[in-house]
């Protein structure tokens, strides 16, 4: 046996080490920012007309939206920008207030849902739903989505204060499928039972959060600048 | 095994059947079991798979002289992610509704050991047209694989093929079907079809192989 050849390879340098790993950096970071750039603008697009789409879904009378937030005194003032979960108020046709749209998030059976939903001013209640964002299992969980008698609780869905005008006069919950006896229940469905109480916990916490301000604020907010839909 | 000169058409065929990446390899089945509960979800899937299996394949080859051994594995993730982040943008462009589908698996193609595998132990060594090739004909693999996976559990689980219904007179779906299980009891069945026409393939050749012995 003859002893082991040397090394046939050459050692790698720090040189040729820098070179390629901070050359691929330098590739791959303007390969991402040439793609983002040259999508940002239909990516956005495709946001608002999925946005949009939904809030008529939920408010059909709303002919345009504006943003709103509070501020630090708790006050509703015009969103200095787009929010995560953010809150619409929704006017007519002939720019008069139809109600609020709101977006709230909460836990589900597999993950956080994300909810679209309207309030209106008039009935005092919630008017419609829409699920955005959500992992629930297909067949089981998603029938919040599609569930003639689950879907039907959004009728009027009763979300009025109390006399103060400080938080719910009655706490938004989700009932045993069939066992519902109040405006502000929501009937279950049997076999999505964590999902069917989680939007009802979603409802309750962040109608308590925001409707307290849009009953005393909207009807006097003066839009800085509507947006057409 | 005799090493012989293999040319382009080869490296497409062999990810299709051959060396499938699902059914023969194992590789990449996290997708292949989350993302295959309906045939459209599992075509885009496998397209965006596809996509980065061969650009990275491409740039790997490309590159193969110029990345160090010592940097490899860094080099290769970096440009995984990079095309993953693409192919990321590029779909919330042509659909918000496909991206909320496919949730937070798109992401994880940066970490489907498919692609890293085949980067380390095909393109890094190959020219770049081979290197392509490998990358169509494992994508394809890929896809066809999850396809199959995804019509079974549509078909079984609500009963519909590409959103269409297939049982107007009404059908008793079998809703562990599209819950995770029913991605382990898909790829089962399919396995257990895939192992057995390579075992007949394999009995024909060896009697092909005595005959021609034997004359």
């Amino acid at each position: 046996m003859n002893a082991p050849a040397p090394l046939q390879r050459k050692p790698t340098t720090v040189w040729q080490m820098y070179r390629s790993i901070v050359g691929i950096g330098a590739f791959c970071a303007l390969l991402i920012v040439s793609v983002y750039q040259g999508t940002a603008g239909r990516i956005a697009d495709n946001r608002a007309r999925f946005l949009g789409n939904a809030i008529e879904e939920v408010l059909p009378a709303a002919h345009s939206t504006v943003e709103v937030a509070l501020d630090a005194n708790g006050a509703l003032v015009g969103a200095a920008e787009p929010a995560d979960l953010p809150a619409y108020l929704a006017y007519g046709d002939n720019g008069e207030l139809v109600g609020a749209v709101i977006t709230a998030r909460g836990m589900g059976y597999a993950d956080n849902i994300t909810v679209l939903y309207s309030y209106s001013f008039e009935l005092k209640a919630i008017v419609g739903h829409k699920v955005l964002e959500s992992k629930e299992t297909p067949g089981l969980g998603d029938k919040v989505e599609l569930e003639p008698h689950f879907l039907a609780n959004f009728e009027a869905l009763d979300a009025r204060l109390n006399d103060d005008g400080t938080a719910l006069a009655n706490a938004i919950v989700t009932v045993k499928e069939g066992e519902k006896t109040e405006a502000w229940q929501l009937d279950g469905i049997t076999g999505a039972t964590i999902t069917s109480d989680a939007i009802g916990a979603i409802l309750n916490r962040a109608s308590g959060f925001w409707l307290p301000a849009l009953e005393r604020d909207a009807r006097d907010f003066r839009p800085p600048q509507s947006t057409e839909e | 095994m005799g090493k012989k000169q293999s040319n382009s058409t080869d490296e497409f065929v062999k990810g299709l059947w051959r060396d499938n990446p699902v059914f023969i390899q194992m590789l990449g089945l996290c997708p292949a079991l989350a993302v295959s509960n309906t045939a459209i979800n599992a075509l885009a899937m496998g397209a965006a798979t596809t996509f980065v299996l061969v650009m990275a394949g491409l740039s790997v080859s490309l590159l193969r002289n110029f990345i160090p051994r010592e940097a490899r594995i860094v080099s290769y993730i970096c440009i995984i992610a990079t095309f993953v982040t693409c192919v990321d943008y590029a779909i919330m462009a042509i659909s918000i509704e496909l991206h909320r589908a496919l949730g937070a698996f798109i992401a994880l193609i940066v970490v489907n050991c498919l692609i890293l595998g085949r980067s380390e132990a095909f393109a890094s060594k190959n020219r770049p047209a081979l290197a392509v090739m490998d990358g169509l004909g494992m994508g394809a693999g890929f896809t066809a694989a999850l396809f199959f996976i995804g019509v079974m559990r549509e078909v079984l689980g609500s009963g519909t093929l590409f959103g269409v219904d297939l049982f107007p007179g009404g059908f008793q779906t079998w809703t562990v079907m599209v819950l995770p299980s029913g991605g382990f009891f898909a790829m089962a069945i399919w396995l257990l079809l895939v192992n057995r026409i390579r075992q007949y393939q394999a009995e024909a050749e060896k009697r092909a192989g005595e005959q021609e012995a034997a004359s």
